[in-house]
């Protein structure tokens, strides 16, 4: 972008032109309460010296995973990252790209596009997928709507356990489009299901269930799908990609449309994004799925090239009909899972989330033996985030962590009043036997 | 381009085929020509109460999607379910195997505001 100085030459010159005095005679219109809150208060300018030191002070202040170790999850999880992944979604062909509006040119990009649907296929089981969303919860409030789309329906049953970040962008999505959303109860840290015939009416359209939850609990989902298909509604399920290392997959438990937040498949954490949202569905759906998507065929000679698919679903044709308004992708995130996905494979994948189930049951179990801690979800299943009731406030044992150099967990009271002296705890493969001890040994003073 | 003289028209380009209470649409030979090749097209669901005027389905080609509209008011009582698998009927057939549903008509008179084989004609010209 070019930035060209507004000298006061400039300036007078535009402003004879116009027939003007100043430039505050173009704002008459504007009352003068709110161009005095406008008004910027700005500090003298620095030198770039000076500048860079300032900005390194304020960064150097920052607590993040490289110089704090962490038990944080609640949906952001602290993964390793292979270097290449890093490396390679830096380079300028893939760093200044974005979602392919002269698609077929750019058939490098559709290229990645389409091994990451495939990738996402294989790893939810499920048979087809788009160029990805914005992020998990979008990607979850988009398959709502889908499934109001294909149902003719106005009504969803959410899992009160779903995140609530994710709760609060599905309130968002669903705000204007006339689509009530209903909760589902919950018992001991897991949905319950058992009411769930005589909850589904004929207005439901889906239910929507993230496993593992946000208490890290693993949902009980056998027969879900059976009870929400026999209402002819969508089974919605949003997962965690790492614990497909291990767990049963969405499209083994039979989910019309499976989403995922893809932060965990080597994106960095940053301050909350970008991130990437998963979406996958079955095949029989893929006319109602949001998004772009890509396909592959070949061109009058008979080479391999990429093309976007089924674009009539998209909204430049489409218009009012079309299944969503989202009309990009988050390219770089998708490429960079694409990328660790591929450097992990099936078994590294596999370690990753063993290692992740290992670690967390390890510290769960030490730390329910510590006085004045317990497991509140005692006998609930969960693969690598659990929650810890604290005899003090979780903020005391949070601040004090953080003097230590950790992040120990997420104060769950912020988000329910029930929840109150809850800790929420994340242990990943990167967390060391000796990290988990020493925050054991820290947890014991209190 | 073939417009059938037994058939009544819409501006909208649809086709009914009246017999008693009973109506069977489509769309018209200009229109397959016009959209090009059908790849998909959303069918209404049986039982459905339709208004004159209503999107019953959208018709899908390669560019371009298009709304079917009801020419007739009255409710759905059967779908042409081989266009599910074999859109491209309503290319080559669309005043026969290519139809759309068939409607049980709840006012007649609005048959008589339909365009006959003349004017349709005159109309696409």
């Amino acid at each position: 972008m070019h930035t060209i100085p507004n000298t006061p030459e400039v300036e007078k010159e535009l402003l004879d032109a116009i027939g003007v005095q100043r430039f505050e005679d173009l704002l008459v219109n504007i009352p003068r309460t709110f161009l005095e809150k406008c008004r910027i208060h700005l500090p003298e300018p620095l030198s770039e010296l000076e500048a860079s030191r300032h900005l390194q002070n304020l960064a150097n202040q920052n607590r993040n995973t490289e110089n704090t170790v962490s038990f944080l999850g609640g949906g952001a999880y602290d993964h390793f990252i292979p270097a290449v992944v890093d490396f390679l979604i830096g380079r300028s062909e893939f760093y200044t790209a974005y979602t392919p509006y002269q698609a077929e040119v750019s058939q490098g990009t559709l290229q990645s596009i389409y091994e990451y649907q495939s990738l996402i296929c294989h790893l939810m089981d499920m048979e087809v997928a788009n160029a990805s969303m914005y992020d998990g919860a979008t990607a979850l409030a988009e398959a709502a709507i889908m499934s109001c789309g294909i149902t003719k329906k106005d009504k969803v049953l959410v899992s009160p356990l779903v995140n609530p970040g994710t709760l609060k962008v599905l309130k968002t999505y669903l705000s204007n489009r006339k689509i009530e959303i209903a909760l589902l109860p919950e018992k001991n840290g897991q949905t319950d299901f058992s009411t769930l015939p005589e909850l589904i009416g004929e207005r439901v359209a889906a239910v929507l269930v993230q496993s593992p939850n946000f208490l890290g609990t693993i949902e009980e989902l056998s027969g879900v799908s059976a009870k929400v298909h026999e209402k002819k509604a969508m089974f919605v399920l949003s997962v965690d990609p790492i614990s497909l290392g291990i767990l049963k997959s969405p499209g083994g438990w039979d989910a019309d449309i499976a989403v995922a937040e893809g932060q965990p498949l080597g994106i960095h954490q940053s301050f909350g994004g970008p991130y990437l949202g998963v979406f996958s569905a079955k095949k029989t759906l893929v006319r109602n799925m949001p998004g772009r998507i890509v396909g592959q065929t070949v061109d009058v000679d008979g080479k391999r090239g990429y093309v976007l698919v089924l674009q009539t679903r998209e909204q430049h044709i489409r218009r009012e009909k079309a299944t969503s308004n989202i009309c990009s992708n988050q390219g770089l995130m998708a490429l960079a899972a694409t990328i660790y996905l591929s450097l992990m494979g099936k078994t590294g994948l596999k370690q990753a989330a063993t290692l992740c189930l290992n670690n967390s049951h390890y510290l769960a179990e030490k730390i329910s033996s510590l006085k004045g801690f317990r497991l509140p979800y005692g006998n609930a299943p969960f693969f690598k985030e659990f929650v810890v009731e604290t005899p003090i406030s979780p903020k005391e044992i949070i601040a004090a962590g953080l003097k230590e150099n950790f992040f120990a967990g997420i104060d769950l009271g912020d988000y329910r009043e029930d929840w109150k002296n809850h800790l929420l705890i994340a242990v990943t493969e990167k967390r060391t036997g000796k990290e988990i001890d020493f925050f054991v040994k820290f947890l014991s003073k209190f | 381009m073939n417009v059938p003289s037994n058939l009544l028209f819409t501006k909208d380009h649809e086709w009914a085929l009246i017999s008693g209470d009973e109506a069977k649409v489509g769309i018209t030979e200009y229109a397959q020509h016009e959209l090009g090749d059908i790849v998909y097209i959303e069918l209404p669901a049986v039982g459905d109460p339709v208004s004159k005027g209503d999107s019953i389905g959208t018709i899908e080609a390669v560019k371009t999607v298009a709304d079917i509209y009801s020419p007739l008011s009255g409710e759905i009582i059967e779908i042409n379910e081989a266009l599910k698998d074999a859109s491209e009927l309503v290319n080559k057939d669309p005043y026969g195997e290519g139809w759309i549903a068939r409607i049980k008509i709840s006012d007649p008179s609005e048959a008589k505001g339909m365009l006959t084989p003349e004017e349709y004609s005159k109309l696409i010209g």
